[in-house]
């Protein structure tokens, strides 16, 4: 198949902590992103999405497995290099916080247009300048914003800046790493409508993380569920809140808030010991798309 | 019965050199004991300078305008440093956002429990102290306290990290506990049994909480009461049903609307128009005026009035007037779908 952008095979990394410790923050994972979906990664903080995110931008090297971006290995240094062009410039990524993301002694102009400078890409709207503006008002902010700092901007705007100078480039692949987690709930939903309208414009591949399920369920076609490294559940988001299959997603679901006092009282919670999640077993379909992780039938 | 706290027409200010900003206006609210009060808004609407005005825990450039903060009957605006320090930890503790910044990481967490047991009870001998913090530990549901005692802050997860925090908070048995954002750190899954929790002890000990959120699920979850603020002004106050099921400020229900939960598919997620306005010179007329849809002429003029809807329900919008015309509210009504 040929719309597969992003091929993940049994992806392992490991950090290592100490001269004995070693931290499996990544286990065995094999997911794949088909060209134009919007696919979440969810899971509770130290489930290994970072990391995840992180090896898919080649900022971290996996301990082991594959990565195949648009056919390329990009684990392997030969390959990467060969294609180095088209990896840095196609792939992009936003982070969680804008404040420590953005250079504070740049203007916005100036971080928008960056990466087309470190590139030598000719910009196709004249000049830098020019093409910062027009990726400004992509963004639905106006040039008068151009000279500014980030410090004078608002955590909703710094969030916007940091999406335009990964749109500058034109990206296939656009990682975003728990993007709204650090901004109020009604600038939240600005920035996801802005994704969700950006994402049907340009048409790029978007993997998102996030912890709030609400918003994944919005915004995502697809969905993976993480827990302590492993991939436990991966569907269509519809199917995987409809039917969740595994008991960590199980539990996940239960525990989505409901902004309604009595009912949300009334709300049983689903509880999930960790001591007994099982870590054998491999991701099997359980309906067309379907994935969870179970144990092999003896 | 004597409300536990009371604030009354409180003002707050900073200096800066840009000019006076007015953090706090006119903010009046009490709370009685047993009962727990959300304060929720978005950043920069002045709560956390509100909630630590009540803890006189203020930087310098901080200035008390006007009003007053009745906490047990005595008028704590007033008071020194000294008197304050006897008073914090006996009447109110303070939950923090994250458990991880709030905890020391090379001290044992049973050790940290005793320290702030040790502080309000100089006297305990040291049997008594660390049967006091071990008791505290069981209390916010950490199983195998005696286990755990030793263990350090890394070894723990999120959510043991902010039980052990809880237990400080509550080592010197306070009447009222401030929790400021005290699930934001945590996962969705934790979140509940945090919130859960802080209801638990509540019932048990009759503590007050005031918890400063975003998180209108949270509120759900645990608050008796609510506040909406905005622009350093309380916009709308009431029982958390009221709030949820008929909210009078239009501002409350763009709050609502913007909850990714009420989203339904293929339309976009409810935005509330602008940014807050800039307290240093505060718009005349209602702040909320320019981002409101349903701004009326009057708004640009003068401030709302506090309007009473009931006994515990007030809202400052000029559209509760009786000339305003009449508003279907876009959210709200009675149960959720």
């Amino acid at each position: 198949m040929n719309d597969i952008l992003l091929d993940v095979q049994n992806l392992t990394h490991c950090f290592r902590l100490g001269r004995r410790t070693v931290l499996r923050a990544v286990d065995n994972v094999s997911f794949q992103l088909h060209r134009g979906e919007i696919f979440g990664l969810v899971g509770e903080s130290g489930s290994g999405k970072s990391t995840i995110a992180k090896c898919v931008m080649s900022l971290l090297h996996p301990t082991a497995g594959k990565i195949r971006y648009l056919g390329v290995n990009i684990c392997d240094p030969g390959q990467f290099r060969a294609h180095k062009e088209l990896l840095q410039t196609s792939r992009q990524m936003i982070f969680q916080d804008s404040t420590s993301s953005l250079n504070p002694r740049m203007t916005v102009a100036d971080i928008i247009s960056e990466p087309m400078a470190i590139h030598r890409i000719r910009p196709p709207r004249g000049t830098r300048r020019d093409e910062a503006a027009f990726q400004l008002r992509c963004v639905g902010m106006d040039a008068a914003y151009l000279d500014k700092h980030p410090g004078e901007l608002s955590g909703g705007q710094r969030q916007r800046v940091a999406i335009a100078r990964a749109l500058c480039m034109g990206p296939d692949l656009l990682a975003a790493d728990e993007p709204v987690a650090s901004l109020d709930v009604s600038i939240q939903a600005q920035i996801i409508n802005l994704f969700k309208h950006l994402q049907a414009e340009h048409g790029f591949t978007f993997l998102f993380i996030a912890h709030d399920l609400a918003v994944v369920r919005y915004l995502c076609d697809r969905a993976g569920v993480m827990f302590q490294g492993k991939l436990v559940e991966t569907a269509p988001t519809a199917e995987l809140f409809r039917n969740p299959l595994h008991p960590y997603t199980k539990a996940l679901l239960s525990a989505i808030p409901i902004p309604d006092p009595r009912r949300e009282r009334a709300r049983v919670l689903e509880s999930f010991d960790p001591d007994r999640f099982d870590r054998e077993g491999i991701l099997t379909e359980a309906a067309p798309g379907h994935w969870v992780l179970r144990k092999e039938e003896p | 019965m004597k409300p536990l706290l009371e604030v009354k027409n409180l003002s707050i200010s900073f200096d800066t050199p840009q000019g006076e900003v007015q953090a706090v206006r006119d903010v009046s609210f009490t709370l009685s004991s047993g009962e727990v009060l959300a304060i929720v808004g978005e950043s920069g609407c002045g709560k956390s300078v509100l909630c630590k005005s009540i803890m006189k825990l203020l930087p310098r450039s901080a200035f008390i305008k006007s009003g007053t903060i009745l906490a047990g009957g005595t008028d704590i605006t007033r008071c020194t440093q000294r008197e304050m320090e006897r008073l914090r930890g006996r009447l109110f503790s303070m939950v923090f956002q994250d458990p991880m910044t709030a905890l020391n990481p090379t001290m044992a967490v049973g050790a940290q429990i005793a320290e702030a047991v040790r502080v309000h009870q100089p006297k305990a001998s040291r049997a008594e102290v660390r049967r006091r913090a071990l008791e505290l530990l069981e209390m916010v549901g950490v199983t195998e306290p005696e286990a755990r005692f030793s263990r350090y802050p890394h070894e723990f997860s999120g959510g043991m990290r902010q039980r052990c925090v809880m237990a400080i908070a509550l080592a010197s048995r306070p009447q009222l506990l401030f929790a400021d954002e005290p699930t934001t750190a945590l996962d969705v899954t934790i979140q509940a049994q945090i919130l859960d929790l802080l209801r638990e002890i509540q019932a048990k000990l009759h503590t007050a909480a005031i918890l400063v959120t975003h998180d209108l699920g949270v509120v759900a979850r645990a608050a008796d009461r609510v506040a909406v603020m905005y622009a350093g002004k309380i916009v709308e106050t009431g029982t958390a049903e009221e709030i949820f099921y008929e909210p009078r400020h239009p501002y409350t229900w763009g709050l609502l609307r913007a909850l990714p939960a009420w989203a339904k598919d293929g339309e976009p997620l409810y935005t509330i128009p602008g940014i807050p306005p800039p307290l240093i010179n505060p718009p005349k007329g209602d702040a909320f005026a320019c981002r409101n849809e349903y701004a009326l002429a009057i708004d640009y003029q003068e401030p709302p009035p506090m309007f009473r809807l009931s006994e515990t329900h007030y809202a400052a919008t000029w559209l509760l007037d009786p000339r305003a015309p009449e508003i279907k509210p876009p959210v709200g009504g009675w149960p959720h779908e």
